[in-house]
């Protein structure tokens, strides 16, 4: 047994230790402190796995942008559990489906032990395609040039649930700002965190929009850090969500997917199919989605986070 | 075992204790851990594939990789709208479930507040 | 040479793998909130500092520069975190 398999079974154990102590603790904080946890994990599981870009991502977005999701709805949530008294399912229903969950683990399993070796894969054919983009990242350019359709659709998935989101106001508070106000001690530590922090998160961010064509990187991750700079300022009181209702919000919303959109129905003139990108000039137009998409993508995330609107526009 | 088999009995594992805390817990918040869990559960044996499927001198097939970015964001974008659905409801009624029977046995509504449209 | 950054790599990694366990026992055996946070603030900064010294001969250039990077940033978010948990502790203490 070599070190790195040493390393890769403690790791394994690890993951499947919080994951237990997610599903099993009593206290909802304690299950949601457990999953924030998980996530970080998780992304170590991902790097061993050789894969840098969800490595990037499940840490910023699963385990960190999702974590601070479920944290503030436990905070609001405390004392739910007493107030609803639903009665909790006895023994023979645990019993149950704990049989039925081990069956369906034990047949996957048996699945990944018995895939097929030599693995089939679309490598060859993506490396293929990818010749024409001169990108260095392969997912980068998978995502944006092979199944860059995918892509295109999840930026419409953002706006889309934003909506959702935002529809769930009442009536009084439509066109409001999302989420409290929070308020924070002007000569506090958290004041000083986000003076500090966001010029060089801002940095960080756009480097990693950029570093994403040749090294792992991409748009979401650095999407992630750039709301993360804007959730951290809005935590410490330093700025406010903006009303819903103003114009420059929803224009930076809809920008990305627009420009995606419109590049894509663009290549039907040129080469001839939708989202084709013209020979030769495939990496500029990637770059332009990817500039394009970078502040929908930040806005879109701090907003889902914000939730709908609780105050009214002026206040 | 190569990494990408122990990971992937490891994914394995997380699907079923996903599925179970999902049936398990009547809370919603509970359930929507739980329903994370499970998610990264079927990344990780996506990721698994892609890892097996290395070849052209990458580490990883890369169209799993890039399918799995997605999945992640779709999954947040899925837990945040589930999210606000949640905090509405105990806005408005007081109680997470929407089970009326759960009104015989509460014994009080300490979130009640007047009911908006 | 390369023998001597190695042997260096190791003694400097395992200080700081040793740190950690340090600190981590500490959570585990430390009575209340405020103890805690003083054995992990201490001990984890410390272990990282060393650890990312000891990681530098191994790589160059930029990404020494960003190891570096990574220490003072987790060095600002714990110091800030560690003073926000702790005035909430002791707000708490007060109250009891």
């Amino acid at each position: 047994m070599t070190i790195a398999s040493a390393i890769y079974i403690g790791l394994a154990v690890l993951v499947l230790a919080l994951a237990g102590w997610t599903t099993f603790a009593r206290d909802d904080y304690a299950a949601i402190v457990g999953f924030v946890t998980y996530g970080l994990l998780l992304s170590l599981v991902w790097v061993s796995l050789s894969s840098h870009d969800i490595a990037l991502t499940e840490a910023g977005i699963g385990g960190g942008v999702t974590g601070v999701l479920l944290l503030g709805a436990g905070a609001r949530l405390r004392g739910a559990r007493e107030s609803t008294g639903v009665k909790l399912p006895g023994i023979a229903q645990r019993v149950s489906a704990a049989a039925l969950c081990t069956s369906i683990s034990v047949g996957l399993a048996l699945a990944v032990l018995i895939l097929p070796d030599p693995a089939p894969t679309l490598a060859p054919s993506a490396a293929a395609s990818l010749a024409a983009t001169e990108m260095g990242n392969p997912v980068s350019a998978v995502l944006l040039a092979y199944r860059a359709l995918d892509t295109l659709l999840e930026s419409a998935v953002l706006p889309l649930t934003l909506i959702g989101v935002w529809s769930l106001a009442s009536d009084r508070f439509w066109g409001g700002r999302p989420g409290l106000q929070y308020r924070a001690d002007r000569e506090g530590v958290l004041v000083f965190l986000a003076q500090l922090l966001p010029p060089f998160g801002v940095l960080m961010g756009i480097h990693m929009v950029w570093i994403g064509t040749d090294h792992p990187g991409g748009k979401f991750q650095g999407g992630t850090i750039l709301a993360a700079m804007w959730i951290l300022t809005r935590m410490a009181g330093i700025t406010d969500t903006p009303s819903i209702s103003r114009r420059w919000l929803r224009i930076v919303l809809i920008t990305g997917p627009a420009a995606f959109l419109a590049i894509g129905l663009a290549g039907f003139a040129m080469p001839g199919t939708f989202l084709a990108y013209p020979a030769g000039f495939a990496k500029p137009i990637i770059l332009v989605i990817e500039a394009a998409m970078t502040p929908s993508i930040a806005a879109a995330l701090a907003l889902l986070l914000a939730g709908p609107p609780e105050r009214k526009p002026n206040g | 075992m190569s990494a990408a088999t122990l990971f992937g009995i490891c994914s394995a594992a997380l699907v079923g204790l996903g599925l179970y805390g999902l049936i398990i817990h009547p809370q919603p918040l509970r359930k929507i851990l739980a329903f994370n869990l499970l998610g990264s559960g079927v990344f990780l044996l996506f990721g698994v594939v892609a890892r097996r499927g290395a070849a052209s001198g990458m580490g990883g097939d890369p169209v799993p990789q890039a399918l799995v970015i997605t999945g992640i964001v779709v999954a947040f974008s899925a837990t945040a709208l589930a999210v606000a659905l949640l905090l509405r409801l105990f806005h408005e009624t007081g109680r997470t479930t929407l089970n009326t029977d759960a009104s015989k046995n509460a014994s009080n509504n300490p979130a009640r507040k007047s009911t908006d449209s | 040479m390369r023998f001597i950054l190695d042997i260096f790599t190791v003694i400097l990694v395992s200080a700081g793998a040793f740190f950690f366990l340090a600190g981590t026992v500490g959570l585990l055996r430390f009575p209340d909130t405020l103890t805690r946070l003083h054995a992990l603030t201490k001990a984890d900064n410390l272990g990282l500092g060393l650890v990312v010294i000891g990681l530098l001969p191994q790589t160059g250039g930029l990404y020494a520069a960003k190891l570096v990077g990574v220490w003072l940033l987790v060095l600002v978010a714990s110091s800030a975190v560690s003073q926000l948990i702790g005035r909430a502790a002791r707000r708490g203490m007060l109250q009891k």
